[in-house]
């Protein structure tokens, strides 16, 4: 295959990651924003209309924000969302429920209980294991400098 | 206000992300570990307090918050009941965020089945 000089640069641009890095950005930027954002009107509706507390309110906002990304991830939705908005999707969370839900149905053929059940944390749980550590610690640490 | 706030400082927290992925090129699982136990630390020293204050869901959305409350929980048991506190406090405070993941997670995957890799 031959490249004049003009074909060539268009190669370049294609592969340049810089750029590619930027767009990202943009995306990454107004995706997650918008769910964060969503993630406050939620907030906001329990406490304005139920009269919850901040505290449990922002715990029920991350509940819906779960309910909706299983939702979205079981129609197939989710997956072509976070393509276009990468750590959008990925860094909220609702990368942790989609690390959740999306190998338990991925594993779905393999049986409920050795597919589903066995596989469901298969990439939440490091996030688990080393949060929980990290907390363990902390919790220790605020023990030993009081 | 608290809307714009929410979603500019969510915006930044997850432009950050992108650059982590983008410059490392790993696993999402790596960056999702990294948010928890940064959020951890962050929240430990006080530091992730006062991006609350700023940024409220903007803050509290992102896995960085999820750790936050980690920190939150341990910091707070561990002061009332000593080293089970320690070990508790964390588990006990992001309990309904894993239990919904769980719980909803296994109804969507009986209800629906894998689209493929498209």
């Amino acid at each position: 295959m031959k490249y004049d000089k003009n074909s060539y640069k268009q190669v370049v641009n294609e592969y340049t990651p810089k750029n590619k890095m930027l767009r990202n950005c943009v995306y990454a930027f107004i995706f997650g924003g918008a769910i964060c954002l969503l993630g406050e009107v939620i907030k906001n509706i329990f406490m304005n209309n139920f009269g919850t507390p901040e505290q449990d309110a922002s715990t029920i906002s991350s509940v819906v924000l779960i309910a909706i990304t299983a939702l979205l991830t079981g129609l197939g939705w989710f997956d072509k969302l976070s393509k276009i908005a990468g750590a959008g999707t990925a860094v909220p969370i609702t990368g942790f429920a989609n690390a959740v839900v999306s190998p338990a149905l991925e594993f779905k053929r393999e049986g409920f209980i050795l597919g589903t059940a066995s596989n469901i944390f298969k990439l939440a749980g490091p996030v688990l294991l080393f949060g929980y550590f990290a907390s363990f610690i902390v919790g220790i640490l605020s023990l030993m400098f009081k | 206000m608290n809307y714009v706030m929410s979603f500019v400082v969510g915006g930044i927290i997850c432009v950050l992300g992108q650059i982590v992925i983008d410059t490392f090129k790993k696993n999402n699982a790596y960056l999702l570990v990294l948010l928890v136990v940064t959020g951890t630390f962050l929240g430990y020293f006080g530091i992730y307090d006062k991006i609350i204050e700023i940024g409220h869901s903007g803050a509290t959305v992102p896995l960085l918050g999820f750790g936050h409350a980690l920190a939150e929980g341990a910091v707070e048991e561990a002061a009332a009941k000593g080293f089970m506190g320690a070990l508790s406090g964390g588990v006990k405070k992001t309990a309904p965020g894993v239990a919904a993941a769980l719980i909803f997670g296994y109804i969507v995957s009986i209800v629906f089945n894998p689209k493929g890799n498209k």
